[in-house]
């Protein structure tokens, strides 16, 4: 059974662009990055599994269970932070968590207080009276606090310090370990590289790509550089060409025999043929493969 | 339950600050009623000679001289304005704070039902009406006693009832407009209940407008049909709670399938 699965789920908006035949499928007790640049529509397909929003098309299950029919089941396994954190502002952090957990019909305190402890929040301050990293802390401690089956992280890190983001991804990692899946939506690059195993990347509202982070990060593309050219011909397959104080570089995706033929023609001091880094692999994904 | 209980707890200042002021207003009326006493009689005369104005406010039916009918007149208006736009209040606000507060988020990611959390916040708006309406009654029964005035249970208990089921009605329209709102609805739930009055008033004067009653839950106040008949007007109540009804199950249709703002 996977933890997520959806089917062609679409989202049409009246004036907003919302997401298209998003089809995903995340394996239970995977950490899968969701990328892609700001209005993508991560968040709108998060909020779509969350019942926030109905889809107008496709289908998806949590656990086997029905987004549109089921969306009371499967909120109890979640745990979701959303981007910015809002709560009741005159509440102190303690009665939130109270409330989350009442509404749960779980005991959280003793799970609550560990985390808080960890995240360095004092559950006695009053939500208006918290920073936004400090609000971000709430958010993290009441996706957390009831032990759920999948996290459903949607921009975690923003707001947090760099000391902060860090305990939060082991405490994500020691979930992970339990067998808790995550689905962590970032446009981050370094947060998903360094932490999933899966990554989808979305961008105008559809996916182009969902892999293993290692086999999006090979893609077959070569960053080609060479210094002290003359004058460089025409190479079939090159693209984003910068040539400049004598210095060349693109990307080429293709034969690398072909790559060498075409450049025998032209005189160069030194050239480096390598894997681009991940960054620019996403950059690529985003810049060129959408519609 | 859980929402239930939440909202009183948010909703408690607000609920204490409209409780002391229409208590405040109503005992400040009820107080100086010994020293208004002998101007009735004037009165009596004066307002019988104002045509349309007093038809208005229903003094043509009814004169000023009885204690109940003060009562039914001024603090009928206190409480019937005030009830209704604090009803007005709460019931527009319920649903639609939480996506202009943003807190909708919050409170629908957890294991709760749209209609779970649309039943908590109905019944949390009807139980602060009540709260406020055993208050004001207590402190108006307790005023009149302090100035030496009985009032039959039989004229006070549907009186009384008549501004509840008014400020309930109130409620649940608004509530119903709310599950359609994203924004502030304020203006909206002040406008539709002192709109409700206005209509209130225009069918007092035509009797042309006299159909207008069926819409507007004022018509259950009528103080002098009251106190005649010791008894509400029951076809003006059919038809609010029907209209109560139609506006409680919108809210809960609308609200189970609403896309929530961020």
């Amino acid at each position: 059974m996977k933890a997520i699965q959806t089917i062609e789920l679409t989202k049409r908006y009246g004036r907003h662009r919302g997401i298209e035949k998003v089809s995903l499928a995340v394996d239970e007790g995977d950490f899968f990055g969701f990328i892609g640049p700001n209005g993508a529509g991560k968040s709108t397909t998060i909020r779509t599994l969350l019942g926030l929003i109905s889809p107008t098309g496709g289908s998806a299950e949590i656990f086997g269970k029905s987004i549109v029919g089921d969306n009371t089941e499967i909120l109890a396994e979640v745990g979701y932070l959303p981007s910015e954190a809002v709560f009741y502002s005159g509440m102190k952090v303690r009665d939130i968590l109270s409330f989350a957990a009442k509404a749960r019909r779980k005991n959280c305190a003793a799970e609550a207080a560990r985390l808080c402890e960890r995240l360095e929040l004092d559950p006695n301050r009053k939500i208006n009276e918290l920073s936004l990293g400090n609000r971000k802390k709430v958010g993290i401690v009441l996706a957390m606090q009831h032990d759920p089956r999948l996290y459903i992280m949607d921009e975690p890190t923003g707001g947090l310090d760099p000391l902060m983001q860090q305990e939060f991804f082991s405490l994500l990692r020691e979930r992970n370990a339990k067998g808790a899946t995550v689905f962590l939506s970032s446009h981050i690059l370094s947060d998903v590289t360094r932490y999933c195993r899966h990554a989808a990347v979305i961008r105008e509202g559809a996916i182009l790509v969902s892999d293993s982070v290692e086999k999006l990060a090979h893609t077959g593309v070569k960053r080609v550089s060479l210094r002290g050219v003359g004058a460089l011909s025409q190479i079939p397959g090159a693209t984003e060409l910068r040539f400049e104080n004598n210095n060349a570089s693109f990307l080429y995706r293709g034969d690398q025999t072909e790559l060498i033929r075409a450049l025998s023609g032209t005189s160069f001091e030194d050239i480096t043929i390598a894997d681009p880094d991940f960054e620019e692999i996403f950059l690529h994904y985003y810049s060129r493969e959408g519609k | 339950m859980t929402v239930f209980f939440h909202e009183l707890k948010r909703g408690r200042m607000s609920l204490l600050i409209w409780t002391a002021a229409i208590a405040f207003m109503i005992s400040v009326t009820i107080l100086i009623y010994p020293q208004m006493k002998p101007q009735m009689q004037q009165m009596d005369e004066m307002v019988s000679n104002m045509g349309s104005f007093s038809a208005a406010f229903g003094m043509d039916k009814m004169g000023m001289s009885r204690f109940i009918d003060y009562f039914s007149l001024e603090c009928g208006n206190t409480l019937g304005i005030g009830g209704a736009m604090f009803a007005a209040l709460m019931g527009v606000t319920a649903l639609a704070k939480e996506e202009r507060e943003h807190t909708a988020e919050f409170l629908c990611t957890l294991p709760l039902s749209r209609s779970r959390i649309v039943l908590g916040k109905l019944l949390a708006v009807a139980a602060q009406i009540v709260i406020l309406n055993l208050a004001v009654a207590g402190c108006a029964v307790g005023c009149a006693a302090a100035i030496g005035e009985s009032v039959e249970a039989g004229i006070m208990i549907p009186l009384l009832l008549s501004f509840l089921l008014l400020e309930l009605e109130t409620a649940a329209l608004c509530f119903g407009v709310s599950a359609f709102l994203r924004g502030n609805g304020l203006g909206i739930g002040l406008g539709l209940a002192l709109g409700l009055y206005f209509i209130n008033l225009i069918s007092n004067i035509t009797e042309d407008a006299k159909s207008l009653k069926y819409i507007t839950p004022f018509a259950y106040t009528d103080g002098a049909y009251i106190i005649e008949h010791r008894s509400l007007q029951w076809e003006y109540l059919a038809v609010g709670a029907a209209l109560t009804a139609a506006a409680i199950a919108a809210a809960f249709l609308k609200y189970r399938k609403k896309d929530l703002a961020g």
